[in-house]
């Protein structure tokens, strides 16, 4: 299936899940957070929530600014 | 100097940092550390898997309370998701709300800052809104509960100090919660003026990060926002049109 993940088309496995999608951006997840849909799903969901088509995932964290 | 208290938390330095523009890390931990900020804000961002070093490592060291920002949204929508993913990436549900109207300006829109701060305000955040040097909106966003006003001095980044000292004069007098001077400030005496004119709090990070030595203006602004929280405290003389002696004028 496809999904979007923090705007590029990825190409994936069948359910694929959130903290899957997370690893394969960062080893650690201190500070990141997810969206899925413009949804946030809290950390505690991410292994048990698989993403679906079209799907689109924006996984953020802290930078410099303001 | 006396505390600064936001939603019921004390600060003991009145001087909110900003972390944007800083060249490197360490240029802005020197700048941190120089101003003696206890408070700093961040911007969400999509994660850079090849990003090294991180903001957060930096306030974490320092003990400084992070202030996840909203920059970049120009809808109310985009701010509240924007709030609710730094809340959930960083574990604090206070927020600098910062929706603006278009990128030349980076003015905050009125409109989507007001509706974007009730739908915060109700879903348990402490919200503390950056705005325009407005009076009335100053007031209404107090009353729809935000924890504190911010108004700009002049636009983001631009260095043009206080515009309109009038207008932040006239939103100190109504506040019943913080006022902080955000945005503008180009160098000490823009932020000693800010304290004088009955601001809380400053705000700042350009007028540091991208000062040819940031940390000696990170210094200069720590004294500056001392002296004039010092001079308000005080009580400055009345402007008279002439002379007053302040020597004997008899033999």
């Amino acid at each position: 299936m496809n999904v979007m993940i923090n705007g590029a088309a990825r190409e994936v496995a069948e359910g694929m899940t959130v903290a899957q999608a997370v690893r394969s951006l960062t080893e650690s997840a201190t500070g990141v957070a997810v969206a899925v849909n413009d949804e946030v799903v809290t950390r505690s969901a991410w292994e048990t929530t698989a993403l679906r088509d079209s799907d689109r995932v924006e996984v953020l964290t802290a930078v410099q600014g303001g | 100097m006396d505390d600064l208290v936001i939603a019921g938390e004390k600060f003991g330095s009145r001087l909110i940092m900003g972390t944007g523009g800083a060249p490197s890390l360490e240029v802005l931990d020197q700048a941190l550390e120089a101003s003696g900020t206890e408070l700093t804000t961040v911007a969400m961002r999509r994660l850079d898997p090849h990003a090294r070093g991180s903001v957060l490592d930096v306030l974490r060291r320092r003990g400084i309370k992070v202030l996840p920002n909203t920059a970049g949204c120009f809808t109310a929508g985009d701010a509240v998701l924007t709030a609710r993913l730094a809340r959930e990436a960083l574990g604090t549900n206070w927020v600098k709300l910062e929706v603006i109207a278009d990128e030349r300006t980076l003015l905050p829109d009125p409109i989507e800052t007001f509706d974007a701060a009730e739908r915060l305000v109700a879903d348990g955040f402490v919200v503390l809104p950056y705005i325009g040097d407005d009076p009335a909106l100053a007031r209404r966003l107090e009353q729809a509960g935000c924890a504190a006003v911010m108004p700009l001095g002049s636009p983001i980044g631009s260095g043009l100090g206080i515009r309109n000292p009038h207008s932040i004069e006239l939103i100190v007098e109504a506040a019943g919660v913080p006022v902080v001077l955000d945005a503008g400030i180009g160098t000490a005496s823009d932020a000693a003026l800010a304290m004088e004119l009955g601001c809380d709090a400053v705000l700042l990070a350009t007028a540091v990060t991208r000062a040819q030595r940031p940390g000696l203006m990170a210094s200069a602004m720590r004294s500056a926002v001392q002296a004039g929280r010092a001079a308000r405290l005080a009580g400055r003389i009345p402007r008279r049109r002439y002379a007053e002696a302040s020597s004997p004028m008899s033999p």
